[in-house]
């Protein structure tokens, strides 16, 4: 947090350590129940087994960089199929989008690893060194050997949980309980120990001490967020108009009439994970977690005030209620054209990978004409081609598979692996579970034959029957293109 | 430098220069980025010792290291000897008519002749081996020689009409029109035959006796060829000098003779073997099994 005894004309200002205060109420619970759901899906998805028979892992959720799969539950994606994944990142693009317009910087306040883990980082810090109070108090003191220990023990915690998180990181990326074994035994690739140094060394300076600075000053998140929300969105709010003038309930005795609600008690301040002042309006500080609007209710109860002094509230709301109308319901901020389009177009994409992902073929052929020669005169006048021929079977069990030729009619065609003497029309081959199976195949016409397009098909020769083709070029002697 | 002073408002000396009222703040470089600039330096020294570093007059500096970048690259090719080394010693030791039967080292050797084949022979059979005119095209299936594994070997290591290798293919073709064997009608009636083979042109009889008498030794009564002598089969299309009349009655006349080196003594053993499963593996390779019965054969029919 920039120090707030800064004079204006100043560009810059040394840091001042957040510090924030130990609260209780429903958002602080909500966002209680956010962390542990959140890290449990990151520590504990890799360790989730499912069976997918026996040529692929048993792993949930894997990303086999080596072996080009990307397994998440029932589904298996190969490389080609990545724009699964880039409409999954489109669509949490505008489910941020959504999220924002609808109630502000949601994502920001409860669900970015870097607030997530800064929260988790600062309870470590109430649990060594103690609340507010006590930590600006060790922070001020002369260093000796209590603070020392102190310091060194929070420091080692702070490791312990920076290289957990590196740990899990990896496990996403191999079999777990393998990895883990390998990992220490010191037989693991050393890209995972380098990943788990780096991450290890990025979550202890990003969670135990660059904290709100990486939301202030490194992310632009909060930079774009401007344009997401508008005076319709629900933002965390200080209700001036009710607030102002602040004052202490002493002052408030004496001069009454003259004060707002707002009894200057400073503890949304104290609360701030950010030691942002809400009371000054909304800032690219402010990550809108509420944690004021919990410690503001707290002491408007204790006071005998209405709370909801700080809140979540449009700005459109607010401009109404100081005019003294009633505000719109909380329905008018969440559904209106906005929102709903931004809906419309994540529901959308949604469906239509569904759609894509339960339609899917799960058989693919390629083929590659050779061109260096194109074709070739046989002894008996016959042309010859040759191609590479490239059978995908997506499924994890071997398939018997059929490949023939469409549009030309005379040719015949053999493999590598038998003789022209045994040329055939179609062509029977075994391909293995989850594999590419590569096939060099040569085909024949009779002399004379023209130059011309034709198909390669694929069947399956099961029940499912699935099918593909590829189109491919058959050249002989004359053939301009 | 007199004019040094305390800026007011920073607190921050200034550099003492003044134009127009306008002075700069001598501010100090933060201090990491002055250590890490340090730190450049001393690692600049240390490698300057460690490393080659300063050009001289013949050579420059070697480092005390002594690390090159040629040496690494010995280094690496040196490693990958040692990692094909056992698989060349495999190959070294498998007769190449047991090949086929060796799936993995038949890949392996015929990796290992697709380099050396773009090294060695692209010069005259071309980049695809589909050859030249006069160059034999070593996709098909016509084989002057012999296209099994063995007898493309035997080609390789003896090579076709080599000068002092007396196993190399040796044949020769009488020059029937240089030599005045044949009158050039004669000349025109042969190739008359010879094309009606492959029915491009009308036998006469003249031709058909001139063709009985003086060519049917090698290239068979019916033209289909003797792998013995490396007599083109001339009742395919394929025509290593071309195939149109005026080819063919040039090629009787004056016929002109490929000569292949002899491989042997050129390339390891082991570099040849992986040639022949290369070639053989072009899409025209024969069997083993079946050529061997074929050659017993030829004494037959000379």
């Amino acid at each position: 947090m920039r120090s707030p005894d800064v004079p204006a004309d100043q560009l810059f200002t040394r840091q001042v350590t957040v510090h924030p205060k130990r609260i209780d109420g429903r958002f602080r619970r909500f966002k209680w129940l956010i962390m542990a759901v959140t890290l449990a899906i990151y520590y504990g998805t890799p360790w989730i087994r499912w069976d997918r028979g026996a040529y692929a892992p048993d792993q949930a959720v894997l990303v086999d960089v080596a072996g080009r799969r990307f397994y998440m539950f029932d589904i298996e994606i190969w490389p080609q199929e990545f724009y699964f994944v880039a409409g999954l990142l489109i669509m949490a693009g505008i489910g941020l989008f959504l999220v924002t317009s609808a109630v502000g910087r949601a994502w920001c306040g409860y669900s970015c690893p870097q607030t997530v883990w800064t929260d988790l980082f600062q309870h470590v810090d109430r649990f060594v060194d103690g609340d507010r109070n006590a930590r600006m108090r060790l922070d001020a003191a002369p260093w000796g050997p209590a603070k020392l220990a102190r310091r060194l023990s929070k420091w080692s915690i702070y490791l312990v949980i920076s290289f957990w998180t590196g740990g899990a990181w990896i496990l996403y990326f191999a079999d777990a309980p393998t990895l883990v074994r390998a990992f220490w035994g010191g037989d693991a690739a050393p890209i995972a120990y380098a990943t788990v140094a780096v991450l290890t060394f990025t979550t202890f300076i990003f969670g135990g001490f660059m904290r709100e600075q990486v939301c202030i000053y490194m992310c632009p998140w909060p930079r774009i967020q401007a344009a997401m929300t508008d005076e319709k969105s629900l933002i965390v709010t200080y209700k001036d108009w009710r607030g102002e003038k602040r004052g202490s309930l002493k002052k408030a005795e004496r001069n009454p009439g003259q004060f707002g609600d707002c009894i200057d008690c400073n503890q949304c301040v104290a609360v701030c994970p950010t030691g942002w002042d809400i009371r000054k309006g909304p800032d690219i500080s402010c990550i809108t977690c509420a944690l004021c609007i919990d410690a503001c209710d707290r002491v408007m109860t204790e006071v005998g005030r209405p709370t909801g002094l700080i809140a979540y509230a449009t700005l459109e709301d607010c401009d109404r209620e100081r005019a003294g109308a009633a505000p719109n319901p909380v329905r008018k901020a969440l559904l209106r054209p906005r929102t709903v389009i931004y809906f419309l177009g994540w529901g959308g994409i949604g469906l239509a990978l569904l759609f894509a992902l339960g339609t899917r073929s799960h058989l693919d052929i390629s083929v590659a004409a050779d061109r260096n020669p194109p074709f070739m005169l046989m002894s008996d006048g016959s042309i010859r081609n040759a191609y590479t021929v490239k059978l995908r079977n997506m499924e994890s069990r071997p398939r018997a598979l059929r490949v023939a030729i469409e549009g030309l009619p005379d040719a015949r065609m053999w493999s590598d692996q038998m003789g022209r003497a045994d040329a055939v029309t179609t062509l029977d081959v075994e391909v293995p579970p989850d594999t590419t199976h590569p096939l060099r195949l040569y085909l024949a016409a009779p002399a004379g034959a023209p130059s011309r397009d034709f198909t390669f098909t694929v069947t399956a020769l099961d029940p499912q029957g699935e099918t593909d083709s590829s189109k491919a070029r058959f050249a002989a002697p004359g053939d301009s293109e | 430098m007199a004019n040094k002073r305390i800026d007011e408002a920073t607190g921050t000396e200034t550099v003492g220069h003044e134009w127009d009222g306008i002075e700069e703040l001598d501010t100090p470089m933060p201090r990491w980025w002055l250590w890490t600039f340090y730190a450049t330096i001393f690692w600049a020294l240390v490698y300057v010792i460690l490393y080659p570093a300063w050009p001289l007059i013949e050579k420059g500096t070697e480092g005390v290291l002594g690390w090159t970048s040629r040496g690494e690259l010995a280094q690496d090719l040196a490693l990958e000897g040692e990692r094909k080394a056992p698989i060349l010693a495999a190959l070294a030791h498998v007769p190449i008519e047991r090949l086929p039967a060796d799936s993995v080292r038949m890949r392996a050797a015929i990796a290992g002749g697709r380099a050396a084949f773009k090294v060695n022979c692209v010069q005259c059979h071309g980049d695809g081996a589909a050859g030249f005119k006069g160059y034999p095209n070593l996709n098909d299936d016509d084989w002057l020689w012999g296209g099994d594994l063995k007898a493309i070997e035997q080609t390789l290591l003896h090579g076709i009409r080599q000068p002092g290798d007396d196993a190399t293919h040796a044949s020769l073709m009488p020059a029937f029109g240089r030599d005045g064997i044949f009158t050039p009608q004669q000349i025109d009636q042969v190739a008359g035959h010879v094309l009606s083979f492959t029915g491009k042109a009308r036998s006469t009889a003249e031709g058909a006796q001139l063709y009985a008498d003086n060519c049917a030794a090698c290239h068979g009564p019916a033209g289909e060829g003797n792998r013995l002598f490396g007599a083109p089969k001339l009742a395919d299309a394929i025509w290593l000098y071309g195939g149109s009349r005026a080819e063919v009655e040039q090629q009787i006349s004056a016929p002109r003779h490929g000569v292949m080196p002899s491989w042997q003594g050129r390339l390891d053993p082991v570099t040849i073997k992986m040639l022949a499963a290369y070639v053989h593996s072009l899409g025209g390779g024969e069997d083993f099994v079946d050529n061997a019965a074929e050659a017993e054969a030829p004494d037959a029919q000379p």
